[in-house]
C-alpha cells in the first residue's frame, strides 16, 4: 500500500563560501627578484570582481622598464638555479605544492572572487590540479633525462610566460612547474582581469624560500604581454590565450631564435553517436560547454549529434540546462558563475546576435540574474549551418551550437573542418568505434565518454591553429630543455 | 633531582601494529632489547602485506607519491631521534623524495603503445608485482633498507623487510615514522631477528612475489635463489646503497625488479 506524499517545493538555500580567511593586501606591487616592488613606470589598477563590479585589490601593472628589471633578475638568478641538483630544485617545487594545498581554501575563494568562476570548480578543480602539477614536475626535476628518451638535457634560460584569465592559478602552475623543474627561471604575466591568485603564488614562493629571481610575477594588460615577448634577453616564450594573439607573438619572435610554445583557441567538436549512453552524454555535453561558463579553450562548443538521436538529445539537454544554477560564484551550489569581464560579455553578445542574424534558432534558459555583474545565461543554438559564425568562431562563453550528421565519416569530416584542433569528445558505447574515430580526429586531446578531464601526467595541447607544444607529463618537459 | 627517562620498548611492525615476536625471544641491541622475529612472524607479515597489496596498488599514483613524500617529511622531523649519522639519514630522506616522484613517472617511462600490424590499440603498462621481501644489509642499516623499500612502494607493492641484524634500531624506529605518514597498515612490515632464520623463511614463502637481498654473500644468494625457484619468485641481489647517488643511480633497475608488464589489446574500427 502506498501513501500519497506531501508535495514539497525543493529549492536550494544560499550556501555562500566565507571570505573570512582570505588575506588580501590592499595593493600589490610587482614580484621581482624575491620581493614585491613598486613599479617604475606602470600604473596601479584595481582588480574587479566580475560578479559585483566591485574592486577587490589594487595591482601594479608593469611598464617596459619593469619588464626589463624582471628579465634581468631572472637572468641573474638562472645559472645558480640551474646549478642546483635536480633533487634540490624538486624539493622547492614540492614545498610550493604543499603550500598550495595548505592555502587551498583561500586560493579557491580568491580565484572565484577575481575571475567569477563557481567556487565548487575552483575548490575541486583549479586549486587541487595546480598543486598536483607542481607535485608532478617536482618529481621530474631529478629525472629529466628519463622524460626525454635518455638524452642529455640543459635548461633554455629565461622563460617569458603569459597566461589567460580562465584558469589563472592553474595556468600559472602549468607554466612555472615544468620551467623551474628543468632549471629555467621565469617571468610570468598573469591576465589583466585575474592577477590575484598569481600574486598569492608569489607569496607562496617567498614562504617556500624559493631563491630570489627564480620567479617574477608581472601583472599587466595585453600591451604588457606584447612588450614582454619583444624584450631582449628571453630564451623562451610560452603563451596560452587567443589564436590571434598567438599569431602576433609567433611573428614577433621571427628570426630571434627564441623557443616558443602556444596553447591557443579551439572550437572543439563533441560527437554523440546514436549508440551512446545518452543520459551520460548529456551530462558530458553540459560539463563540456558550461564548465567555467564556457571560458575553456577546449570547450565542447560544437555539438555534433547523429541525426537519429538528435531530437532526443537536444530535448534532454534543454531539460538539463533548465536545472543549471546561474549566479553568485561564491555560492557552493552555483553551476555557472559570472562572465569574466565586461569586454568578454560584449564579445559573447556580439557572436550570439550574429548567430540569430544568420538564422540559427536560439534558446536561452530563463533564470534570475543578479543586477550587478556580468552574466550570460546558458544558451543553445539549433538549426546551425557549418558556415555560421557560431559554428566556426570561438565564443568562449556558455553557448553551444548543435549540428547533426548521418554517418561516422561525416562526423569526422565535420569535426575536422576547422582551423582549430585542440580537443574533441566522442560518445559511443562501442570501444572499437571510439578508438577509430579518435585516431581520425585532428585534435590534441580526445575524450571518450567523458569531457574536460585534466591531469598533470597527461599531455595537453593543440593541432593546427590551436597551437604547438604540450603541457603535462614528460612531453611537457621538452619545451623547457635543450637536448643533446 | 634528575628525571628518570621513559624507555622505549622496541617491537616489530606488522600490519600497521607494533607487536612483540610471537616467539617471545629477544636479542640485545645497544642498550635495548629487540624482538628476535621468528618464521611465524614472517608468515604473519606476509599475510598482512598481501591483505594490504590490492588496496595500495589501487590507489592513484599521485596519492602514493604524496604518501611517500609525507614519509620523507616525517623522517626529516624525526631525524634527531635516529641513532645513525646525519648524512645517512639525510640521504634516506632524499631517497624517499626521489621515489615519491617516481610513482607517476613509472608508467610513461616503462610503458607504451605497441605499434602492432593489425587494427588494434595495444599497450603495455607496468603493474606492481605484489608483495616484495627485502633482506636489509647489516650496514648502512637505514639507507640500505630505504634504498630498496622506497622503489618497492613507489611501484605500488607492499613489503616485508628483515632489518639489519647487527643494527636493527633505526629500522624499528622507521616504523614509528611510517606509522604517522599515512602509509596504510600492512603496506610496510618490519622484522628484526637473525637473517639465517628469517631470510630463508621469507624467500621460501609461496605468497611472496619478489625478494631483494642487499649485501648478501654468494652462498646466501644461492640459497635464496633456490628457495625462490619453488614458487617462481622474482629475485634481485643488490649491493648496499652507501649514498643517495647509489640509491637512485639505477632507480629504474630497482623499479623494474618489482614490476610486471601487462599488455592489453583493444580493437580499433570494425
Amino acid at each position: 500500500m502506498t501513501r500519497a506524499r506531501t508535495a514539497i517545493a525543493w529549492d536550494y538555500a544560499p550556501a555562500p563560501e566565507s571570505t573570512d580567511h582570505v588575506r588580501l593586501r590592499d595593493s600589490y606591487g610587482l614580484f621581482i627578484d624575491g620581493d614585491f616592488r613598486d613599479p617604475r613606470e606602470g600604473a596601479r589598477v584595481p582588480s574587479i570582481n566580475p560578479s559585483t563590479e566591485e574592486p577587490i585589490a589594487e595591482v601594479a601593472h608593469a611598464g617596459p622598464a619593469d619588464l626589463r628589471r624582471a628579465i634581468d633578475a631572472a637572468r641573474a638568478a638562472q645559472p645558480r638555479w640551474a646549478s642546483l641538483s635536480g633533487l634540490e630544485r624538486g624539493k622547492y617545487l614540492f614545498r610550493i605544492a604543499r603550500l598550495i594545498q595548505e592555502r587551498a581554501r583561500e586560493l579557491a575563494v580568491v580565484e572565484s572572487m577575481d575571475g567569477g568562476k563557481p567556487v565548487r570548480e575552483s575548490r575541486d578543480v583549479d586549486i587541487p590540479l595546480a598543486a598536483a602539477h607542481f607535485f608532478h614536475y617536482a618529481g621530474w626535476a631529478d629525472k629529466l633525462s628519463y622524460g626525454v628518451g635518455g638524452r642529455e638535457v640543459a635548461p633554455l634560460g629565461v622563460a617569458a610566460q603569459i597566461v589567460p584569465w580562465n584558469f589563472p592559478l592553474l595556468m600559472a602552475a602549468w607554466k612555472l612547474a615544468p620551467a623551474l623543474a628543468c632549471g629555467n627561471t621565469a617571468v610570468l604575466k598573469p591576465a589583466e582581469t585575474t592577477p590575484l591568485s598569481a600574486l598569492l603564488l608569489a607569496e607562496i614562493c617567498q614562504e617556500a624560500e624559493l631563491p630570489a629571481g627564480v620567479v617574477q610575477i608581472v601583472p599587466g594588460d595585453g600591451a604588457t604581454g606584447a612588450a614582454l615577448v619583444r624584450q631582449e634577453g628571453i630564451d623562451k616564450v610560452a603563451f596560452t590565450g587567443s589564436t590571434s594573439v598567438g599569431k602576433d607573438i609567433q611573428a614577433a619572435l621571427a628570426g630571434r631564435g627564441v623557443s616558443l610554445t602556444l596553447e591557443l583557441g579551439g572550437k572543439s567538436a563533441n560527437i554523440v553517436f546514436e549508440d551512446a549512453a545518452l543520459d551520460q552524454a548529456v551530462e558530458g555535453i553540459v560539463n563540456g560547454i558550461f564548465f567555467n561558463q564556457g571560458h575553456v579553450c577546449c570547450a565542447g562548443s560544437r555539438l555534433l549529434i547523429q541525426e537519429s538521436v538528435a531530437e532526443t538529445v537536444v530535448a534532454r539537454l534543454w531539460e538539463r540546462m533548465g536545472r543549471l544554477r546561474v549566479g553568485d560564484p561564491l555560492d557552493k551550489n552555483t553551476d555557472v558563475g559570472a562572465i569574466n569581464s565586461r569586454e568578454q560579455l560584449e564579445r559573447i553578445d556580439e557572436l550570439v546576435s550574429a548567430g540569430e542574424g544568420e538564422g540559427a534558432v536560439r534558446r536561452t534558459i530563463a533564470c534570475d540574474l543578479p543586477e550587478r555583474g556580468y552574466w550570460f545565461a546558458p544558451t543553445l543554438f539549433t538549426e546551425v549551418a557549418p558556415a555560421h559564425r557560431i559554428a566556426v568562431e570561438e565564443i568562449f562563453g556558455p553557448v553551444v551550437s548543435v549540428l547533426t550528421f548521418r554517418t561516422q565519416a561525416e562526423a569526422i569530416d565535420k569535426a575536422n573542418n576547422s582551423p582549430y584542433g585542440l580537443a574533441a569528445g566522442v560518445w559511443t558505447d562501442k570501444g572499437a568505434k571510439a578508438f577509430e574515430v579518435a585516431s581520425a580526429l585532428q585534435a590534441g586531446v580526445v575524450w571518450q565518454n567523458t569531457y574536460n578531464h585534466f591531469d598533470p601526467s597527461a599531455a595537453f595541447g593543440g593541432y593546427k591553429e590551436s597551437g604547438f607544444g604540450r603541457e603535462g607529463g614528460p612531453a611537457g618537459l621538452r619545451p623547457y630543455v635543450r637536448v643533446s | 633531582m634528575s628525571r628518570l627517562a621513559v624507555r622505549k620498548t622496541y617491537k616489530l611492525f606488522v600490519g600497521g601494529a607494533f607487536v612483540r615476536s610471537e616467539s617471545g625471544r629477544y636479542d640485545r641491541a645497544g642498550d635495548f632489547n629487540v624482538p628476535r622475529g621468528s618464521r611465524k612472524d614472517v608468515r604473519d607479515a606476509v599475510k598482512a602485506a598481501r591483505a594490504a597489496a590490492a588496496p595500495w596498488a589501487a590507489r592513484t599514483s599521485y596519492n602514493r607519491g604524496q604518501i611517500l613524500y609525507r614519509a620523507a617529511e616525517a623522517l626529516e622531523s624525526r631525524a634527531p631521534d635516529f641513532a645513525v649519522e646525519r648524512p645517512e639519514i639525510d640521504a634516506a630522506i632524499d631517497v624517499l623524495v626521489h621515489y615519491a616522484g617516481w610513482t607517476d613517472k613509472l608508467q610513461p617511462v616503462l610503458g607504451g603503445i605497441n605499434p602492432v600490424a593489425a587494427p588494434f590499440l595495444s599497450f603495455s603498462l607496468p603493474e606492481p608485482t605484489g608483495v616484495v621481501g627485502v633482506i636489509a644489509p647489516n650496514e648502512p642499516p637505514l639507507l640500505g633498507l630505504i634504498a630498496e623499500l622506497a622503489p618497492a612502494l613507489a611501484a605500488g607493492n607492499t613489503a616485508v623487510a628483515v632489518l639489519s641484524e647487527r643494527d636493527p634500531l633505526s629500522g624499528l624506529d622507521l616504523a614509528e615514522v611510517l606509522g604517522v605518514a599515512d602509509v596504510p597498515g600492512g603496506v610496510v612490515n618490519l622484522l628484526s631477528g637473525r637473517h639465517a632464520e628469517l631470510a630463508p623463511a621469507l624467500a621460501g614463502h609461496r605468497d611472496l612475489n619478489a625478494i631483494v637481498t642487499v649485501g648478501a654473500g654468494p652462498d646466501a644468494q644461492a640459497a635464496i635463489d633456490r628457495l625462490a625457484a619453488e614458487s617462481v619468485t622474482r629475485v634481485r641481489h643488490a649491493a648496499p646503497a652507501r649514498s643517495y647517488e647509489d640509491a637512485v643511480g639505477d632507480a629504474l633497475t630497482r623499479l623494474e625488479a618489482v614490476t610486471e608488464l601487462k599488455t592489453a589489446w583493444h580493437p580499433v574500427g570494425a
